[in-house]
């Protein structure tokens, strides 16, 4: 049975596995906030211009690119290893994360920000008191699909030598061992849907507050 | 254009500096479009001036030139005798407190942090904003300790205005801007909240400037009505003289100055010549005894309800000092008409 020979090859692997889930959350991880540093504050200038609006559909047509196409582009230009593929996956990572901030802080109530400037509020504090966390909940939601597509994509960073939980995907293609692939398509689907349940949990309780309504006086 | 006679908000300011001046305020968009035209007025210290007019007769635009959320085109707008211009907008703002209609609280934050959203800007301690947080909901008739950590979407909409009126008293303005604050709410909540302001209005005596297209609410409020069209001042005046002597005919339409109930409901049972105080029939019950401050379409009413058409009036401490006839009440109606 596969699923028990996996089992067996995974314990009698579990020095390598080990080093390919390290290098597969490093690559991702650094892939993924490097993203984020970028994209945030640039998604935060995006809603507030109109040069701002044409970067964001230049980052909506960047979504089109397959992941692959973006690796295999990065071969001749980067070479092989852990740099390209981290770049790939920045350059991956980043239209979300830049469409989904532009799109929460433009599409906030105009209303809401002469209010709060009404009120006397600064510059920075209307952006950390009253924007971002209203606009919160689609920014995370942003967050959420860029880390899930890193996750996803840096298997393919096997293919240019990066490492990471998609060396056993290529290995069993290589050998035609179903064990390794299963291994290591088994362990990418349980990381991203790990880090899809954690962005869930922030993404509720970022919109807790304006979906208290619904369920009434709980939260008092 | 404005009414002849002399201003009644420039000829009873406290302090001659005190307050809010508009000194030919302009404002224009593109090279046509000149939403306000013109407007001198003043607010004098602890008064109530309402604007009232259509929609987009620029009422609330020249309101937002106050905390200068909007910059006029041309003229000045002073608060306390300074030109608004030369203050810091953010601090201007924190000392006027800002009432809007709808969208004023922020859903993400409590009732508690709203209302302690503008000491909390100007760095007051802690335990003093708590404090003073309550004091403000106690103030506008909310329990701190049922409402406090409630989120704007857990309360009704008269809630809401009440935890508004609440915020923009926190920091103790001298100022109140109210703009449209109860144009959301059913008219018995409304009624109800104008009640409470004015309330609030006669023990705090802030300067108010209030914006609303409600004429009832404005009769109600204001000590002194000014009314826009088209981005100019029509006619500045007390209640009473709105509805007696309109400037033209679209403020006598506007206001529907002929409407002599109306007119009623701005006249005090103090400005009636009343009758001797054994003029009232033996027989009437003391409980059908109006005061001075009473309005007269309530005593109109109290008359229709009993059918009883001489009314004793006590003054404060109780003693019976006149009777109120329909006789007398209307002819002051038609002597106010002039």
């Amino acid at each position: 049975m596969l699923v028990e020979r996996t089992w067996l090859y995974a314990l009698a692997h579990h020095a390598d596995l080990a080093v390919a889930l390290r290098q597969h959350v490093a690559l991702s991880a650094a892939a993924f906030v490097a993203a984020a540093l970028v994209s945030l504050p640039l998604g935060v200038l995006a809603a507030r211009s109109a040069a701002g609006r044409a970067l964001v559909s230049i980052m909506t047509a960047v979504r089109v690119v397959p992941s692959l196409a973006v690796l295999a582009f990065m071969l001749p230009v980067l070479g092989l290893g852990f740099v390209p593929a981290l770049v790939a996956l920045f350059i991956l990572a980043c239209p979300p994360i830049l469409i989904n901030t532009d799109a929460g802080f433009r599409d906030l109530d105009p209303a809401v920000r002469e209010a709060a400037r009404g009120m006397g509020m600064r510059g920075w504090q209307l952006l950390t008191r009253v924007e971002a966390p209203l606009a919160a909940p689609v920014i995370i939601a942003g967050l959420r699909t860029a880390a899930v597509e890193v996750i996803a994509s840096a298997t393919l960073a096997a293919f240019i030598g990066a490492g990471g939980l998609g060396t056993f995907i290529l290995d069993g293609l290589a050998n035609n061992d179903a064990r390794q692939l299963m291994l290591g398509a088994v362990s990418v689907a349980g990381l991203a849907l790990g880090v899809e349940a954690a962005a869930s949990i922030a993404l509720t309780a970022a919109a807790r507050p304006r979906a208290a309504d619904a369920t009434g006086l709980a939260v008092a | 254009m404005i009414s002849s006679t002399p201003s009644p908000l420039s000829s009873q300011t406290a302090a001659p500096h005190a307050g809010i001046r508009f000194d030919r305020v302009s404002k224009t968009y593109g090279p046509h479009r000149r939403v306000v035209d013109d407007v001198s007025f003043d607010v004098p210290a602890g008064a109530c001036v309402v604007i009232v007019g259509p929609s987009g007769c620029g009422k609330t635009t020249l309101l937002k030139t106050v905390n200068r959320l909007i910059e006029p085109t041309s003229g000045t707008v002073f608060v306390n005798g300074r030109d608004v211009r030369s203050f810091d907008p953010s601090l201007l703002r924190r000392g006027i407190g800002y009432v809007i209609q709808q969208v004023g609280l922020f859903p993400h934050m409590t009732v508690d942090a709203n209302v302690g959203l503008v000491p909390s800007l100007a760095g007051w301690p802690r335990e003093r904003i708590e404090a003073r947080v309550r004091e403000m909901l106690e103030l506008v008739g909310l329990d701190p300790a049922v409402f406090g950590r409630r989120f704007p979407s857990q309360l009704s909409g008269g809630q809401q205005q009440r935890v508004g009126l609440a915020r923009a008293l926190a920091a103790d303005p001298d100022i109140l801007l109210m703009d449209e604050p109860f144009g959301a709410l059913d008219a018995i909540e409304r009624s109800r909240l104008q009640g409470e302001l004015a309330a609030l209005q006669a023990r705090l005596h802030k300067t108010i400037l209030f914006v609303t297209h409600d004429v009832d609410e404005a009769l109600r409020l204001a000590d002194a009505i000014v009314v826009m069209r088209d981005g100019r001042v029509v006619q500045q005046d007390p209640p009473l003289r709105l509805l007696t002597r309109p400037a033209d005919a679209f403020v006598a339409e506007l206001v529907n100055a002929a409407d002599l109930v109306r007119r009623l409901s701005v006249m005090r049972v103090r400005d009636v010549a009343l009758g001797p105080p054994d003029g009232a029939p033996a027989g009437a019950p003391s409980g059908d005894a109006l005061g001075q401050d009473d309005d007269l379409r309530c005593a109109l009413s109290r008359m229709l309800a009993t059918g009883n058409f001489s009314l004793r009036v006590r003054d404060g401490s109780g003693t019976v000092i006149g009777t109120l006839t329909l006789e007398r009440m209307l002819e002051a109606a038609r002597l106010a008409g002039g």
